[in-house]
């Protein structure tokens, strides 16, 4: 029998904003601390960080009555059922998928091309200093050993619910929650019941691969690794032939996507 | 709390009001979620849209400083609308005794009550008491209809207290008002129940107690108290503050609630005397009664075999306060400023950032001659004197730092806001040089005892009398270290002799000898202790916590047969297990539950007891076994730590009036009260007489035109010591900022996110502006009024945080508690250059 597919419902409705979850996940995954600036919001640090797995979203508006929304969202990697990242990864096993369905990365085998980054639809992987990929890999170390992530086990609200998806969504529907990420992508890993439609919370309506990495999965890497390697010899005559300069600018213009 | 946290999730409406447990409390607050779960309505009352309000049904902005205006207007519109409930109202609250014909009422006076003596600003309140028959009964009119009645008066106090007045002096628009009042208002009915959440938001005024009464009221005409999901439900700020308090933290009670007794008191007798309250109402159980069994056996306690009947029990031992001396927090920084003081405690404690006016608070340390500071890291207070603005040159105090463990650092009972009394393990050894608070105070008792054996001194008795029986002891007859087995022995207490049974009266002695204890037995409640010395307990209301049977605070049965979440087998609660205070009044005079679905207990009139008699309680531990009030001959009142055995809606015994009634903060923005002409509550104690320059207010002042409130954040704890010494928290709440809504900013021309400056007539602090709608201006008196507020959690010690928002609060204290008024004082803004 196949493995039971594990991951989150997000209920945002019962988040408070305590972000017990940042700090839990720093506490579990060795995390170092950033440093941050205050600059006028609840929301730090600012943006994902490769020392910041997961984050609360702080989102409030006003009507013209003055009445207040304050929405609180889970931001992290939602472990897509047809994850970009693992689809344009080059270095075999940097990004792989546990026998649970949890997307995690392997620092050791990552070789810093940062396709993941372009491929991700939600703007997940970070890069630190070392040059590796990072981003929530739902404390797959935990759940092998039958263990909650760090995350959901500090959340006072029941907000981050983990288990098997298809019982939680059947929960969240049997409850009448609006959900997101029950089907796009092949389902994603993270579903969130949203108090509000998607495009509040910064989440694309219809996420999607971009279409650049169809070309690579679709054209490039069936021709195997060795396609990727080839391009490095490429790299490699082309640093020949023009010097380092001439690199560095080249690759500044042309970004990631040089090689797809 | 009257109830406990589990039992949040009971509730039908649940009323934020003077806390934020979602910010504060986040644990918490999955009980609250609970409820919301089970279809309770959440509201939300704060000056500012908080992480609590964002999870409310109904969020209610109201201006700091006006809680009793709203209350009193909710009282009304339950009064008005008849949503009380009347059997309750009746039988278990004072509302039926008539007051005596002199008593007159702020709608009379001006904003006074009768007896105000202006050049004391005091209350002479014998106008207050009621009227009495020859038998010294009060006299009552249970139909709530005479003129006099409490009952009477209190609508006629609150019929001033109109929505379109209470939305004019809070701010709160008046459909917002109604909505709250009428959604909070239908847990009147009997088989519904509305629960009240409140933390500093309500104390910290110097109408505090007031603000706390006038919830009171409201609960008790809705027949909220003593039912599952009701209640009066103080949140509290630290994970022991009720334990500290319930030990006698505070500088007028000892441990158990005993008063400290004063001067003018000097003997046991006397002490006892005053503090035994006598009725001679009908079916009142008057514990307090007990007071003396409760002294005696605290004092035994204390001063074991040297605590004996021919000295008092040692009881000129105690420390004594003068005759009509406040000893309270303010009044300690305001005597240290005037030089009254040689050395100082801080312990677990950071007054250069936590106390209110916290500049003047810096300078009063310059004053001692030393200063000890037991906390886990340094801090503003351990290092006042290289703080901002000193020159440490000129400070002669000398400071010790002594390091202390945390509390995951060592073994022993922490007391929840629940009143859960938890034992807990240590879980890690403490670090370094640091120790566990009892194994420094250990050394600290030894060395002055040597001290005064080797040197003598001024009346060494209360100290050297002292037992000290907290494990073995070495040759030189010091305690190497702490039993805290031994300690929580002592607090529970033991018969130190043979105590037998009595006869009850009528009936013959029993042929054998019963014994109630035998010496050397741990007592199993306070029911048993006695007034003769032949018991000791070190704290009366934590009798049974650790007796014969064990140490019950250690039990962590997980059995709820209520499915009310009492959790009887987990923990221990005082008293005596009871998880619901003053549950007899969650039934009727048959000891029927009101609540049916939600049975706190309920009387089981077919129980057949082992002495052949029938009838008794089931449930929750009720609050005495008496049978229900219906039963003339043995049943009793509901609320028996009340001396006439009901819940007191009309307060005699108060500084500042017997019933609630607004006055603004010592700092407002308007010139008048639109209640009166009482402009700020003239009993509370007024500093600016004192010819401090520190002490300046400024009240409708044009150069503090903004209200202010201090508060919490989740990220960070009390004055930050523990969390801004972790980077994760820091990186959440990075530094000082300021609250403002979109109006002020655009006024002042601040954008979110600029460095701003933050005065008030006593000291400044920049921050970093976060311009929200989550702040909004307030109608008041037909004119604006903005708010702002800030965090106090932060402090010069950690590098790049800004100031504590402290050096912004007044010196000003709550006219029955001193508690300090940090919740609504007046400040200006204005954009750095």
């Amino acid at each position: 029998m196949a493995q039971v597919r594990m991951g989150f419902l997000v209920d945002t409705s019962r988040c408070i904003g305590c972000r017990a979850c940042q700090v839990a996940c720093k506490a579990w995954n060795h995390l170092d601390a950033d440093k941050t600036v205050e600059k006028g919001s609840y929301e730090n640090p600012a943006d994902l960080t490769p020392n910041l797995y997961n984050r609360i979203r702080f989102l409030e508006s006003a009507d013209a009555g003055g009445n207040v929304k304050w929405l609180f969202m889970n931001e992290r990697c939602v472990h897509c059922g047809d994850a970009g990242c693992m689809k344009v990864c080059p270095a075999p096993g940097a990004l792989h998928r546990t026998k649970e369905g949890i997307v995690v990365f392997d620092k050791e085998k990552c070789i810093s091309c940062k396709y993941c980054v372009s491929a991700c639809p939600f703007n997940i992987p970070r890069y630190g200093a070392d040059d590796k990929v990072t981003k929530c890999h739902l404390c797959f170390d935990r759940v092998g050993a039958g263990r909650i992530p760090a995350c959901a086990y500090a959340c006072p609200t029941q907000t981050l619910q983990f288990g098997g998806r298809d019982a939680l969504i059947a929960k969240a529907k049997g409850a009448g929650k609006k959900l997101y990420g029950e089907n796009a992508l092949e389902g994603l890993g993270v579903v969130y019941a949203l108090e509000e439609k998607p495009e509040v919370y910064g989440l694309p309506e219809n996420p999607s691969i971009p279409t650049s990495i169809f070309l690579w999965k679709d054209v490039v890497r069936p021709l195997g690794i060795l396609g990727f390697w080839g391009s490095v010899a490429a790299v490699v005559v082309h640093y020949v032939t023009f010097g380092s300069r001439q690199l560095e600018e080249d690759e500044k213009g042309k970004g990631g996507d040089a090689h797809g | 709390m009257t109830n406990h946290w589990i039992d949040i999730k009971n509730a039908d409406v649940i009323l934020i009001m003077g806390a934020n447990p979602a910010e504060n409390h986040p644990v918490a607050f999955r009980w609250i979620q609970r409820a919301k779960d089970n279809g309770a309505k959440i509201l939300c009352v704060d000056p500012r849209f908080t992480r609590s309000a964002a999870k409310a049904d109904i969020y209610a902005p109201l201006r700091s400083g006006t809680d009793i205006a709203f209350l009193g207007g909710m009282i009304r519109h339950i009064l008005e609308n008849r949503l009380y409930h009347q059997e309750y109202v009746a039988k278990y609250t004072n509302a039926s005794y008539l007051v005596g014909p002199d008593f007159q009422m702020p709608g009379d006076l001006a904003g006074l009550f009768s007896g105000y003596d202006k050049k004391k600003g005091k209350y002479d309140k014998k106008t207050w008491a009621y009227q009495k028959g020859p038998d010294e009964v009060i006299r009552k009119d249970e139909t709530l209809k005479d003129p006099r009645s409490v009952f009477q008066l209190m609508r006629k106090h609150y019929s001033r207290y109109t929505p379109d007045l209470v939305s004019s002096i809070t701010g709160t628009p008046k459909e917002t008002l109604l909505k709250v009042y009428e959604v909070y208002g239908s847990t009147g009915k009997p088989d519904r129940s509305g629960t009240e959440l409140y933390a500093m938001g309500w104390t910290q005024h110097t109408v505090g107690t007031q603000n706390i009464r006038a919830m009171s009221i409201i609960q008790l005409l809705l027949g909220n108290v003593g039912v599952a999901g009701g209640g009066i439900n103080a949140l509290r700020g630290e994970s022991n503050v009720q334990g500290s308090t319930d030990h006698g933290l505070l500088f007028h009670i000892l441990p158990g609630y005993l008063a400290v007794p004063s001067a003018d008191l000097p003997t046991l007798e006397k002490y006892v005397e005053k503090y035994t309250p006598k009725t001679k109402e009908a079916q009142s159980a008057n514990w307090w009664g007990n007071r003396n069994k409760y002294i005696t056996s605290y004092l035994k306690a204390i001063y074991g075999a040297k605590a004996t009947k021919e000295n008092d029990f040692g009881y000129a031992w105690l420390p004594k306060n003068d005759p009509g001396v406040n000893s309270s927090w303010l009044m300690i920084f305001d005597n240290m400023f005037r030089g009254k003081y040689k050395g100082f405690f801080a312990w677990g404690q950071n007054p250069a950032c936590s106390g209110s006016n916290a500049g003047k608070v810096r300078k009063a340390l310059e004053q001692l001659e030393w200063m000890v500071t037991v906390n886990l890291f340094d801090n503003e207070t351990a290092s006042f004197w290289k703080g901002p603005g000193v020159d440490p040159s000129k400070v002669n105090t000398e400071v010790f730092f002594l390091p202390a463990a945390a509390s995951f650092e060592k073994e022993g009972s922490v007391t929840n806001s629940g009143r859960w009394a938890q034992w807990r393990t240590a879980a890690v050894k403490p670090l370094g040089q640091s120790r566990p608070d009892s194994e420094i105070m250990n050394d600290l008792f030894f060395r002055l005892k040597a001290l005064y054996a080797k040197e003598g001194g001024a009346y060494p008795d209360p100290l050297v009398n002292l037992t000290w029986n907290y494990g073995y002891r070495q040759l030189d007859g010091t305690v190497r270290s702490v039993d805290i087995h031994a300690v929580a022995k002592e607090i529970n207490g033991y018969f130190v002799d043979n105590v037998e049974e009595k006869p009850k009266p009528g009936e013959p002695p029993p042929k054998e000898k019963k014994f109630v204890g035998k010496k050397g037995e741990l007592a199993g409640s306070f029911a048993l202790l006695q007034a003769d010395g032949t018991t000791t307990s070190g704290n009366w209301l934590y009798c049974q916590s650790y007796n014969e049977k064990g140490n019950l605070m250690a039990r962590r049965g997980k059995k709820d047969p209520t499915g009310l979440g009492l959790f009887s087998d987990w923990s221990w609660a005082w008293p005596v297990n009871r998880r619901i205070l003053y549950n007899r009044a969650s039934v009727d005079l048959s000891g029927k539950p009101y609540l049916v679905k939600k049975a706190v207990i309920y009387w089981n009139a077919n129980a057949v007891l082992p002495d052949g008699k029938l009838g008794k309680w089931e449930g929750d531990v009720p609050d005495g076994g008496w049978p229900p009030m219906g039963n003339e001959k043995d049943g009793k009142k509901p609320f028996i730590m009340r001396a006439d055995g009901v819940a007191s809606v009309f307060g005699p015994g108060l500084a500042d009036g017997p019933f609630p009634e607004h006055y603004e903060p010592l700092e407002c923005p308007i010139q008048e009260n639109l209640m009166s002409k009482q402009l700020t509550n003239p009993a509370s104690k007024k500093f600016a007489d004192g010819g401090l320059p520190e002490d300046v207010y400024a009240s409708c002042d044009t150069r503090f035109p903004y209200v202010a409130t201090t508060y919490r954040v989740t990220e960070h704890w009390q004055t930050g010591v523990l969390s801004r010494n972790v980077p994760w928290l820091l990186e959440l709440q990075p530094r000082l900022f300021v609250e403002m809504g979109l109006e002020l900013a655009k006024e002042k021309r601040i954008r979110n996110g600029d460095m701003v400056e933050v005065a008030s007539a006593r000291g400044k602090v920049d921050a970093v502006a976060i311009v929200t709608p989550r702040f909004r201006p307030f109608k008041v008196a037909g004119g604006t009024v903005h708010q702002v507020g800030l965090p106090w959690c932060f402090g010069w010690f950690t590098p790049g945080v800004g100031e504590s928002a402290n050096l912004l609060t007044p010196t000003a204290g709550d006219a029955n508690t001193m508690i300090p008024e940090t919740k609504a004082f007046m400040v200006n803004v204005k954009a750095r250059g």
